[in-house]
Order: C-alpha cells, then structure tokens, then sequence
C-alpha cells in the first residue's frame, strides 16, 4: 500500500527531529521506535474505509504541519499552579502531566515504600529489565498505525510501577493538562506495572486549560500480573477543540482483577482503544464507559476483549446520550481463543438519541472459537422510558427535570462500578450537573479541581 | 463421553453426501472462460432483445473493474474465472407444458431429488419451475395460474414475452453494479424465475424452484425476480443441490423482490449445495444477493432460510422498508460443520416511517466451520418510529469451530427503537443427559434439541418445506456434540 | 371538588369512555366497581392526563379549573394524585431523590416554602411510620426489586408524602394479601380528612369492607350505568356483574 502526503509529512518531521527525541529516550523505546518508523513507513494511517476506523476519521486532524509538543519546555508550572489553588479535591496522590509531559508538582505527597511514580522518560531509563518485558508488547506499532506514530514520537508521559505485594491504599489521580497559546499535537505514552498480588487505583483526567485546538495520540499499556488488582478511570472533560485518541491496552495474569472505567463527559472529537488481553486462568475483567455528547462532539469506544485462555471472564458496559448533532460509535469486539474454554463474556451497549441530528452506530461482536463458553452481547438504540415519564409526571415532577432524573438513571449502572466511593459521589454530581447542562469548560471539575479556561486566562493576565 | 462424543462427531463427517450423485444428460455447453464475446454468445442463444445485451455488457464493464470483497470472515482461495463454464444447457429442450419430452435421465434425476416433476404425482399442490444448470427445465401449474393472472415462468421467457415488467423491474432492486457478484450475475446469468401476482391476487399455491447444478466446471448464475402488486400476497421456496466434485464451483444468484402497496412476499429456501467433502475439498461457493423492496405502504417481506450446504456461503437477504408502515423479516438457520464456512445475515434498511424489522438468527457450528452472523440495522434520518429486533444466537458443537457475530447498527432518528441480542453457548450437557435418562439416545438427543433451537424458524416454513429442513438438519447433526 | 362531564375517551381509535359524568365533593370517597376491560383504568389514567389517551369530548372541572388544559405534572400539583395498577420501576433514581423532587416541585407550584434536607427527612420518617412502612424500601430506587405488596404499600407512602387533595386508587387492592391489604386501607383511612377525596377503582368488594365508600358506582362500556351507596357493592359481590349485564342488554 503506498503511504500518503500526509504520512510522509510524519515521517519527514521524524527525520528531522530524531537525534533530539532520542536523545531524551531510553534504548528500549528507541528500539521500539526503529520498529514503529518501519511499520510506520510501510503502512502509514489507517484510512478512513479501514474496518477499525469505520466510524471515525482521525485524518483530517493528524497533520504534522502542528507545532509537535515534544519540541515545548517549561511554562507548564504555572499550568499547575493555577490548577493547584482550586481545591476541591480527592483524597489522592496527585501528579500532572502538561501536554504530554510529566511535571514534578512536588504534590505527589509520599508515597508508599517501593512504589515507583514518575516521568515516563526517567524512569524508563533506570528500570530497562521492566521496559524490557513490557514495553510496546501490548501496543502493536504493526497493527495500528497510530500506535507506530506514538511509538515514533514517544518521549514522556507518566510511568507507575507497583512492586510485588504492594498496594496503593490512596487512588492515583494523574492530571493530563493541554494548554498553550497554539495549536498542539501531542504523543504520550503511559506504563502503568502492577507485579504480583499487588494493587493500585489510578485515575487519569484529561483537562484542557486554553482555547487552542490540541491533537492527543496517547498510548497507555497496562499490565495486571497474577493475583494483581488495578481500577483504571478515564475522566474526560476537554474543551470542543480537543480531538483525542486514547489507546488503553492491558494485560492480565491469573486471577488478576481488572476494572477500567472510561468517561466522556467533553470532548471535541474522541476516539478510545481500549483493548484488554485474558492472559492467565481465573483473570476477570470489568470494562465499563459512559458518554454524555452534545453540539458537534463525537465519541467511539473501540473495546477488543481478547481471552486468549481458558477460565476467565469478562464484563462490558458502554451507555451513551447523545445530544444536539453529535455521533456516537461503540464496538465490542469479544474474542474467545481456541481451547480458552469455559469463558464467560457478557456485553452491553446502550443508547439514547435525544434529537433527530444525533446519531450512532453500534457494533457489538462476538468471535468465538471454543465452545464450552457463555458469551452475549446486546445493544439497544431507544428513548427515555415513556411509562417511567408519566409516573415521574403525574407525581408532579415536570418534563424537564423527570428528562434529567431519567437520563441520570440510565447512566447509573456505570456509575456504580466506580468503587472508590469518593470518586463515585464526585463522578456522580459531575454527571448530573453535566445532564443539566451546567458543567462546561468554564466550571470547575469536582474530580480535579479544574479551573475554567476563561477564569485561567483572566488569572495569567 | 469426551472421546463417545468425538466418534459420534466422526460418524457426521463421515456421512456421505445424499444428493451427490451426477446426471447424464446431454448438456449444450460453451467453452470455459468469460469475455464479451461469452457474455454476448449468452444473449444470443437465448434469443434475447437488444436490451438485455446492452445490460449485461454494461454489468460485465462494471465487473471488470471490481474487487472480490473482503469483509466477511471468510477465507476464499482465489477463483478463476476464466475457468468456469458460463453457460451450459441441456440439449433436448422440454416443451414447457408437458412432461413428454423431457429428458428421461433429468426426470430421473429430479425423481431422486424429489421433487415432483409430474403433476400426477402433485399432492401437495405446489407449482415448481425446475431449474438444472441455470436453465429452466420445466414449470409446473402454468395453466392454473394464468387462470388468475399470475405469471410463474423462466427468466428466459419473461424476458422474452413479458420485457416490459422485466424492463421496468430488473436491477431495481439490486442494481447491476451493487457488488462484484451481483455484477457478474448480471452479465452472465442464463436462466431463473420469474413470477408476477397482479393486484388483488393472493397466490393459490406455494410457487418452487429447484435449482441443480450438474455439469463439471459449470457456475450457475440464476437470476430470480418477484413483483408483487398491490394488495396481493405469494410464497416463494427454492431448494437447491448439486452433485459431488472435487473442485469449487461458484453459484452467484441474484434474486430481487418488489412488493408494492399491501403486497406480502414471503420467500423460503432449503439451501443443500454440496458442501465439500470431511477434509474439505470441493463443494459450492454459494455467493448470493438476495433483495427485496418493499416499494409500498404497509408492504412486508419475510426471508427465511436454512442453511446447510455450500462449501462458502455469502449471503445476506435483505429488507429495503422504503413504503410507509412496511415490513421486513428475516429468520435463518446456518448450520456449518467439517470444513464449511458461512458468513449470512441480512440488511434491514429502514427509510420510511413506522417501519418495523425483525431478525431471528440461529446458528450452529461442528466440525472445524467457521459460521458467521453479519447484519445491519440501518435507521435513516426520516424513518421515524422506526422499529427492529434481533436476536442472533449461536451453537456450537465440538471445539475446532468457531461462531461469530458481527452486527452493526446505524442509527440516524431519535424516535428509533433497535434492540439487538445474541448469545453463543455450546450445546446443554444438561439437557442431553436428562435425554439420556429417559431412554433416548444422545444422537436422537441432540436432535430433538437443535431441533427446539431452531423451531422458531423452521415454524416460518410452509409445512411440507418444514419438514424436509428438519430433516435435512437431523442428517447433517446427528451425534456432533462437542 | 371534581366534576366530570360527558367524558369520551378514545386509544387507538378505540372508544373506552363514552360519556363518563361524576361529581365528587370533600371529604367524600367513591368506589367505581366494573368487570374487566369496562373503562375502570381508563378513567383513572384520563384523569392523570396519560398522554396515550385521546380525549375527544367532554370536560373535567378539578378546584374550579379545566383539568383536561393542564399537563399531568400540573394536574399532581394541583393536588391530583393517582396510586398505579403497576407502579413503574425505575432503576437508578432513588426513592428519597424521587419524593424530595417532586415535593419541592409543588410547593415551588403553590409558592410555598421548600422544605429543608431535615425537615424533608422527618417528614419521610413521620409518613412512613404512618403507613407501616419498612424503612429500607426508601433507601432503594423507585419501586426497583419491590414485591406486588412493597409496590403497593409504596404508593400510599408516596400519597402520605404528597397529601393531595383527590386521590385515585388504581386497583390498589389487586394482588395483595389480606395483611397488606390491611396497611394500604389503614393508610387511606388515616389520612382521609374532611378536605379530601377518594376515587377507589376497583373489581372486587373485598377492599370496602376496609375503606366504606360513601358512592358506590358502576361502570360498564366506558359509562357509568349505576350509582348507589355501599350497599351495591355487596350486591356486586354476591351476585356477579351478569345482572348488570343483563339489565344493560335488556
């Protein structure tokens, strides 16, 4: 296949920036980096008619021709410092990320002995036997090419390593902050390692801090070993001008527990891998989302649970509302491997068109290959309860709000997997107050403490 | 019980092809290959107008510039279409009304099959247009029919004696350059059938083909087109076979459906091509677009299908709700076992308004098959109260098979209610062992509960075709429990 | 209080009310009785203001004002209150959330003060005491998991909250034991008052031997055939709605 203008502008933006970005990586993600330009080279972009990417064309906005955020220093303090002095927060070891790059707060309070929280670009050089084994085995540069353009430009973004037997008793929040008075495209790249028996919470929150439009390519791989426990949340409260491509990949051993909660309360144009491998017996995965979408915002949650052994099992559920003219896309993609026997897959994709300009499409998928298993999926495309509606009415409660309790009833159930209760309340009044329309860019995010961009500008002047 | 289990799933694989036998009869045939000079011999042959030439060469231009699609989860090995036969016919032409002077050998063969040829013999009183290597052969209940003003004939003689309606309606519903097999079905197709209820008429019988490949290397490419006017209603079976061969042979149908105002189609088919032998080799690559519009309000059109031979199968009959209030049904059992593959579902295309769908799909997987449930549910902008279900279940049976499903659903009006469901699970130890402990044996078990699972469907078929499809399962299950 | 007149009432093109006419005034309760499929139901979700039904004749006067112009939230408000056949489960909204909304709804209606979170919570403890209810049934969401009785019991408890001014009883005796059937018709009795009104649908007398009814009234074929005090319920009981029939068909 021949690769594009567009790729070659990639790939000549890399040529000319390689000593530099390598000369801030550790070997191990220059080797993959060698491997990522080749596959990169071969195969550029997905193109919108590929089967992964049918319902969300990323093309019009990756362009190399965007100032490129590896290539920024400093000025991201005084980002978290006006973050810092609005409070209202969890109770949690707190870092920061601003455009792609860790930023040492000296908030992270102290952390348990041995656990290990940091800069992606330090840390990957002083733990080269982990890179070593994890690195780029989850997030395949051969088979998604926007996997191989991070993989490409990949320096920094966040690294958490969680030794064997320790556990994380706070939750993790890890703020990502796109700000800049420019345009910005930004590759980051995440390891997140829970050894043995361990366990961790961490929640990531993706904020926007000024108007600009910013182009996220972000790659996380997670790995969960044997008897391993990890709660993954994905908050996203980005500005309209945000187009945001998370790539979560994770694997689990035996008897690890996974839950990962994605939330998708703002966003301009996004766009979730979210990929999870059954890598071990007993293994049990908990992947739930929830996206609340109105203007011209889009969303697709591309999920892959793969088991690729025998024994495991996994849970999945994605609610959508979908307001004004914005588009909503899920697929679910569940494999059973051959002889990955007595799996339990369920899955489920719910939906709620409030006007006739929105729009979703739905993909539930089952591809089975063993047959001692239990596996299902449902999607359902509807409107809000007509007979709830006249209850809630004829008990005096008008049209409007008996709207928003329903509306907030059916994104419940996501909701309740939160299982740090702090956060569950957090998330809970940060939904309503989205279903009421009062959560925008400019209000604070209960979770993060998030100021608004206007009232951020008004500060820096 | 493991290993009992395995051998009885031997037994299956083992169990012989029922209908692979091959008929000598004396076939007109044309050279193997496909240029516009075959397309164009085609037409000649058949005495067709001048239309009709035009529209087949502008198909195979299309053609020439498509590509084999490769979307479904299918491994097809390369096809060569330069050698295959396009066109192959017997040589003794019957006259259409009497059984007299067909061929000795092909009313034998269709004795086998059988399919009653001989109106004598007709208790069922189903009018059957037999169809041997795309040429009709013999339509039975001409007369009675015509009676009422319905039009039950080859596609040869439509276009022949009734090219307006065929002018008017052909590749309106699949157009010639929809997709690479429709295309080439378009510029090649020989033979099919064509049926035509006028307005008012409820069809007295069900209306049948059978359709037979026979010739070595020979493609069948039949063409079937239904128009239902207002107000009228018929139900429509085709069952097919073809003899056993070590290579491949392709049948690329088309069959189109238009139902105008009030007008009911139901279409059936008990799909037994030759599956391919246990390890695999030869049998149909059965890759066929099946369409139907439902052009007026308060139309309907119901697909069923069972699914069991072919070595590939393709297909996806489909439901255009384009009437105000129409309706389009698809229920289908696909069952896949040695080396068979399918990929088949359906397209429910919702474009006017109150419009409803429902889609039943169960299927059933041994062997080392590979079955695969693929639809859309597609809500346009105005088709408000849209309405779907579907339900899409899969069984599997042994360990080597896979099942899969990949619905989408597009959904473009917030007044839409889509419902989609599906479960994959093997088939219940439990219940074979209750069977078991009331005396019947674990063969007879797992085919009184293939037969539950599928009874859903099987109960949307005229009785007689119900009974044949049960059997036909029972044949093709019994003992593969996994 | 409630003046009904000639209500006609169609679903589906169907006629289910075909000139309904009723007066009730304060502090009077009235049992509208009828077989099955005669109207009972109907009437009650008309009067609510369910939207499936089309009215197209007739008038119904609530306070003095036109109840058939007003949406169904301000028809609660206003002080109408209607106990389901089948309370509507509604998973994720919970009970307290459910009943704080919709009492603040109406007083906001009538300009009254709203109540404060305590206030609110004692008000709740109060109410359910007064209708025997279990206290954890408030903790869950709105009738989710509920037994038939639970469901039931619910309603009143939801009735107790609102304190309307005409209520209406769906068929609030059907598929409840003779103790639940004793907490519901305790409920209604203790909050009956000299102000209010109640509108008790239902097919079987069982439920007047708890709550006496001032009006007995049959219903039959979307009318209103018979009206007479409570001895015509026992009439009902022993003798069967054929006589009904009968004289109807006569």
């Amino acid at each position: 296949m021949n690769i594009s203008e567009q790729d070659i502008g990639f790939i000549k933006l890399f040529d000319s920036n390689r000593s530099f970005i390598e000369e801030h990586a550790s070997p191990v993600v220059n080797a993959e980096r060698e491997k990522a330009y080749a596959a990169f080279s071969a195969k550029g972009m997905p193109r919108p008619k590929t089967e992964a990417y049918k319902y969300t064309n990323l093309l019009p906005w990756f362009k190399a021709e965007h100032t490129q955020a590896f290539s920024l220093n400093g000025e991201w303090e005084r980002v978290v410092e006006s973050f810092q002095c609005n409070v209202n927060e969890l109770d949690s070891y707190t870092i920061y990320t601003v455009n792609g790059r860790y930023c040492d707060s000296g908030k992270n309070g102290t952390l348990p002995d041995g656990i290990v929280v940091g800069s992606f670009a330090e840390l990957s050089k002083e733990y080269p036997e982990l890179m070593e084994k994890h690195y780029g085995s989850l997030a395949d540069v051969e088979s998604d090419g926007f996997v191989a353009l991070n993989s490409m430009f990949a320096i920094d973004g966040v690294f958490v390593y969680v030794p064997k037997n320790k556990v994380l008793e706070k939750p993790l929040q890890i703020i990502n902050i796109l700000s800049g008075d420019r345009d910005l495209m930004i590759n980051q790249r995440n390891l997140i390692v829970v050894e043995e028996n361990a366990q961790a919470r961490v929640l990531f929150c993706d904020h926007t801090a000024s108007n600009m439009r910013f182009v996220v390519n972000s790659v996380t791989e997670g790995f969960v070993a044997e008897s391993g426990m990890l709660d993954f949340y994905n908050l996203q409260n980005q500005h309209n001008g945000t187009v945001m491509l998370g790539g979560y990949y994770f694997d689990q051993e035996s008897r690890s527990l996974l839950n990962a909660n994605y939330f998708t309360l703002h966003t301009g144009i996004t766009r979730n891998n979210i990929y999870a491998r059954l890598n071990g017996a007993k293994a049990e995965n908990h992947v739930s989302g929830l996206y609340v979408i109105d203007k011209n915002q889009h969303v697709d949650n591309f999920t892959f649970i793969d088991h690729a052994v025998a024994d495991c099992e996994s849970n999945e559920l994605f609610k959508g509302v979908m307001d004004d003219a914005s588009t909503g896309a899920f697929t679910g993609r569940i494999m059973v491997a051959p002889d990955a026997q007595r799996t339990n897959a369920y899955q489920s994709n719910n939906n709620l068109l409030l006007t006739n300009s929105a729009k979703i499409n739905t993909r539930p998928q089952l591809e089975i290959y063993a047959d001692d298993v239990k596996c299902s999926h449902g999607a359902t495309v509807g409107q809000l309860d007509e007979e709830a509606m006249f209850y809630l009415r004829a008990r005096g409660i008008s049209k409007e709000e008996a709207n928003i309790l329903l509306m907030f009833a059916f994104a419940y159930q996501v909701i309740e997997k939160i299982n740090v209760p702090a956060l569950k309340d957090q998330i809970r009044e940060l939904v309503e107050k989205r279903f009421r329309g009062e959560l925008d860019k400019c209000d604070s995010c209960v979770v993060c403490g998030q100021i608004g961009v206007q009232q951020l500008q008004t500060e820096s002047r | 019980m493991a290993s009992e289990q395995d051998k009885l799933l031997e037994e299956v694989t083992n169990r012989e092809y029922q209908y692979g036998f091959h008929s000598d009869i004396e076939m007109d045939v044309l050279p193997k290959g496909l240029s516009e000079e075959v397309v164009a011999e085609i037409s000649r042959r058949k005495g067709e107008p001048e239309f009709m030439l035009e529209y087949r060469l502008k198909a195979y231009r299309n053609w020439l510039k498509m590509k084999v699609p490769d979307w479904a989860h299918l491994k097809i090995n390369e096809i060569d279409f330069q050698d295959i036969i396009y066109y192959a016919a017997p040589k003794k032409k019957p006259r259409l009304d009497s059984m007299d002077d067909v061929d000795p050998e092909l009313r034998a063969t269709f004795d086998k099959l059988g399919i009653p040829l001989d109106e004598q013999k007709i208790l069922s009183g189903i009018a059957v247009d037999a169809i041997i290597d795309s040429v009709s052969v013999k339509t039975t209940f001409r007369e009675t029919l015509a009676e009422k003003g319905i039009i039950f004939c080859s596609m040869s003689e439509a276009i022949k004696e009734h090219s307006d309606l065929v002018k008017k309606y052909l590749g309106s519903v699949v157009p010639p350059e929809d997709n690479y097999f429709a295309a080439l079905n378009t510029a090649v197709f020989s033979d099919g059938s064509f049926v035509y209820i006028p307005k008012g008429v409820r069809c007295p019988m069900e209306l049948s083909s059978y359709f037979r490949i026979n010739t070595m290397n020979t493609g069948q490419f039949e063409r079937t087109l239904i128009i239902a006017e207002e107000d009228s209603y018929v139900s429509y079976l085709e069952g097919c076979t073809a003899p056993m061969r070590d290579e491949n042979q392709l049948h690329a149908a088309v069959v189109e459906i238009v139902a105008l105002e009030r007008a009911e189609v139901k279409y059936s088919t008990v799909q037994n091509w030759y599956p391919g032998d246990k390890e695999g080799k030869g049998g149909i690559y059965n890759f066929v677009t099946k369409r139907g519009l439902c052009k007026g309000d308060y139309s309907k059109i119901s697909w069923t299908q069972v699914e069991t031979g072919s070595a590939i199968t393709w297909k996806y009959p489909s439901c255009v709700l384009m009437g105000n209030n129409s309706v389009g049904e698809f229920y289908s059992v696909a069952l896949t076992n040695n080396f068979q593959q399918a990929d088949t579902g359906t397209k429910m295309i919702h474009l006017g308004k109150n419009t409803r769908s429902l889609i039943v799909s169960k299927g059933i997987s041994a062997g080392r098959s590979q079955n695969s449930y693929r639809g859309l549910v597609k809500v346009s902008k105005n088709a408000d109260n849209a309405r779907n279900f579907s339900q899409c279940d899969s069984m599997l049976l042994g360990d080597k098979c896979g099942a899969h499903t990949f619905p989408y659903l597009e959904i473009n009006n917030n007044t839409a209610k889509v419902e989609h469901e599906a479960t994959t699970s093997k088939i219940g130890e439990d219940q074979i062992f209750y069977c078991n402990q009331r005396g019947i044996n674990t063969e007879d078990a797992v085919g009184l509960i293939v037969n539950g699972y599928v009874k859903e469907v099987i109960n949307q078929l005229p009785m007689e075709f119900a009974v044949e499809a049960q059997k036909l399962l029972q044949i093709s299950l019994e003992g593969s429990v996994g | 209080m409630l003046k009904i007149r000639n209500l006609r009432a169609v679903i589906d093109g169907k006629e289910i009310l075909r000139g309904i006419n009723l007066d009730i005034k304060a502090g009077e309760i009235h049992a509208i009785m009828g077989p099955n499929g005669s109207g009972k139901s109907t009437l009650a979700a008309v009067l609510a203001g369910n939207e499936a039904f089309e009215v197209i004749e007739g008038s119904v006067e609530f306070n003095g004002k036109d109840l058939l112009d007003m949406s169904p939230e301000d028809r609660a408000r206003e002080g109408l209150f209607l106990s389901f056949q089948y309370p509507v489960e509604i998973p994720g909204v919970s009970m307290t959330n459910f009943l704080r909304t919709a009492l603040n709804e109406q007083k906001k209606y009538r300009g009254e003060e709203i109540l404060s979170a305590s206030d609110f919570l004692k008000l709740m403890r109060d109410r359910k005491k007064l209708v025997d209810m279990d206290s954890d049934l408030t903790n869950r969401s709105v009738n989710e998991g509920f037994s038939g009785g639970e469901k039931k019991k619910n309603e009143i408890f939801q009735m107790a909250m609102l304190n309307p001014g005409l209520a209406i009883l769906d068929e609030t005796d059907s598929g409840l034991d003779i103790d639940a059937l004793r907490v519901v018709a305790n409920g209604v009795n203790k909050l009956r008052r000299p102000d209010n009104a109640t509108i008790l649908i239902t097919h079987y007398q069982r439920l007047l031997d708890y709550i006496v009814p001032d009006k007995v009234h049959v219903l039959f074929k979307g009318q209103i055939v018979k009206s007479a005090g409570k001895e015509l319920a026992v009439e009902l009981e022993k003798n069967g709605y054929d006589w009904i029939k009968q004289e109807m068909e006569a």
